[in-house]
């Protein structure tokens, strides 16, 4: 079974189509990438995946369970990084990890195993105690993936993790997806074209919607006949414009 | 258990605020002290403790709607909320999650008028304490209207809606300050249609141990709280949905 299948997964907006009946299929424990310049619907693919807005058309289904109909199943085997940081402001780091033990219903030895390794993974020692809400933008950022991962899900959305990250936090970024991969299904959206390279199994790149081409690295270079993967984007991007 | 996980995080959100106590409890004590003053150097009855605390308690209440409806509202407008509906939570987890906190935290601002109440020279009945624990059915109506308001409002929204606005018409409308019988028609009329005056009837029976004087006073506070949960909980699905 896929770790995820789109049918046909629509989404509009009064008069705008944000995603256009999207057929794409993900292997289990594949990273993914969304690529697509602004606007190209990556984040709202990603909603509606992890069951934040309904399709308005079509329909997708996580380890077999629909996004539509079987939502409580889907939301116990996923984790989401939003492409906004998302933490409570006026709790600690240690207890906005907690928290979302918490909320998985962790027992207390798994919550301490989990707050523990997510500490040591992310770094988060120095700031366990501060304040989420003052912490500086790349450390809110940090805190905010550790939340996504703290579920131990098995399909795990991540929205313009590197955001706003500094050059050694992206990498050490970099190791824990690297890390991940095999063991968990990863969906990544990023508009720095050498980590998607770097990290990913396969590509797809979007565009008002759709989905102008799909493969791996070096296969959307060899369909372009480009050097370098960040031209190959450009050039299937480009081409529809023509 | 995820229940409890929301809604202790709802707890601190709330009470790490400064402006959250100073408000809560500072504000109604102060005017308590205020009144109390005024009273003193007046030749006139014009705030006996007896009936401004029942009447400060309520108004001290209408700040439950203004806590719940920011955190609500701020939740919304950052990408928190967003997080944790992708979470296994519930929809009810999320409603009780938030009106939950509030309730002892009602309780607790009404022990602290009373009990300055107490200092101030009520006398200690047990019927103080029962008038601390009535409290309880008036505040679902506030924290419902919380609820109501954060669903539908902006943070900005909510200050000017829940903080300045309704607290002062539960102020006018309550009768906390003045005899609602002394401005008479039209006011009056619209006040008695309203829980306000009720919930202060409500308590200063129950302050005079005059249990028969609950109603149809308390009939009024169900009646409103339920309408405003309804109405809450319909608002709340909505904004959910539009995520
Ligand atoms: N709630 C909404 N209401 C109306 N239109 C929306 C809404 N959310 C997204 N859109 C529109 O849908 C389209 C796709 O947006 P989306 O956020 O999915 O793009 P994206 O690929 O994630 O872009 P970015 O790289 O900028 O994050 C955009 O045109 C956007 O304006
Ligand atoms: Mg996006």
């Amino acid at each position: 079974m896929e770790a995820i299948k789109t049918v046909g997964l629509t989404k509009k907006y009064k008069n705008l189509t944000a995603v256009d009946g999207l057929d794409l299929s993900v292997e289990r424990g594949e990273l993914f990438s969304l690529l697509g310049v602004n606007g190209a619907g990556k984040t709202t693919t990603i909603k509606m995946l992890s069951c934040l807005t309904k399709p308005t058309g079509g329909d997708a289904f996580l380890l077999g369970r629909s996004i539509a109909r079987d939502a409580a199943e889907v939301k116990n085997i996923i984790g989401v990084s939003p492409q906004e940081t998302a933490v409570a402001p006026g709790l600690t780091v240690k207890e906005n990890l907690t928290l979302m033990c918490g909320v998985h219903g962790f027992s207390r030895e798994k919550r301490q195993r989990k707050l523990e390794e997510l500490t040591e993974r992310f770094d988060l020692t120095e700031v366990l105690g501060r304040k989420a809400g003052k912490l500086s933008g790349g450390w809110q950022r940090r805190l905010s993936i550790a939340m996504a991962l703290i579920s131990e899900p098995e399909i795990l959305f991540l929205d313009e993790p590197t955001l706003g990250l500094d050059v050694l936090a992206r990498s050490d970024l970099w190791d824990i997806i690297r890390s991940m991969k095999g063991r968990i299904t990863m969906i990544l959206t990023t508009h720095y074209m050498e980590e998607a390279e770097a990290l990913s199994d396969r590509i797809g790149i979007m565009k008002d919607g759709r989905l102008l081409a799909l493969g791996t690295a070096e296969s959307l270079k060899t369909q372009t006949g480009t050097e370098k993967f960040e031209e190959a984007f450009v050039a299937i991007v480009k081409g529809e414009r023509q | 258990m995820k229940l409890l996980a929301f809604s202790g995080r709802n707890v601190k959100e709330i009470l790490r605020d400064p402006l959250t106590a100073a408000f809560s409890l500072g504000f109604p004590v102060i005017l308590l002290l205020l009144m109390s003053a005024i009273q003193a150097n007046v030749p006139v009855s014009l705030f006996e403790i007896a009936t401004l605390t029942p009447g400060i308690t309520v108004f001290g209440l209408s700040f439950m709607t203004l806590f719940s409806a920011t955190l609500i509202a701020k939740d919304r407008e950052t990408a928190l909320l967003q997080r944790l509906y992708t979470t296994p939570l519930t929809a009810a987890d999320f409603i009780f999650g938030y009106a939950l906190p509030l309730l002892p935290i009602s309780v607790a601002q009404g022990a602290v008028c009373y009990l300055v109440a107490l200092l101030l020279g009520l006398p200690a009945t047990v019927t103080v304490v029962y008038a601390v624990l009535f409290v309880l059915p008036v505040s679902l109506f506030f924290i419902a209207l919380g609820l109501l308001f954060g669903s539908i409002l902006s943070t900005k929204q909510v200050g000017g809606i829940c903080g300045a606005l309704l607290t002062t018409l539960t102020a006018w409308l309550s009768g906390a300050w003045f005899d609602l019988s002394l401005i008479g028609g039209a006011f009056q009329k619209i006040a008695n249609l309203l829980p306000y005056v009720h919930a202060v009837a409500l308590e200063k029976a129950v302050l005079a141990g005059n249990f028969a004087g609950i109603f149809p006073h308390i009939w009024w506070i169900m009646g409103y709280a339920a309408a405003a949960f309804a109405a809450a909980v319909l608002l709340f699905l909505r904004q959910m949905r539009r995520q």
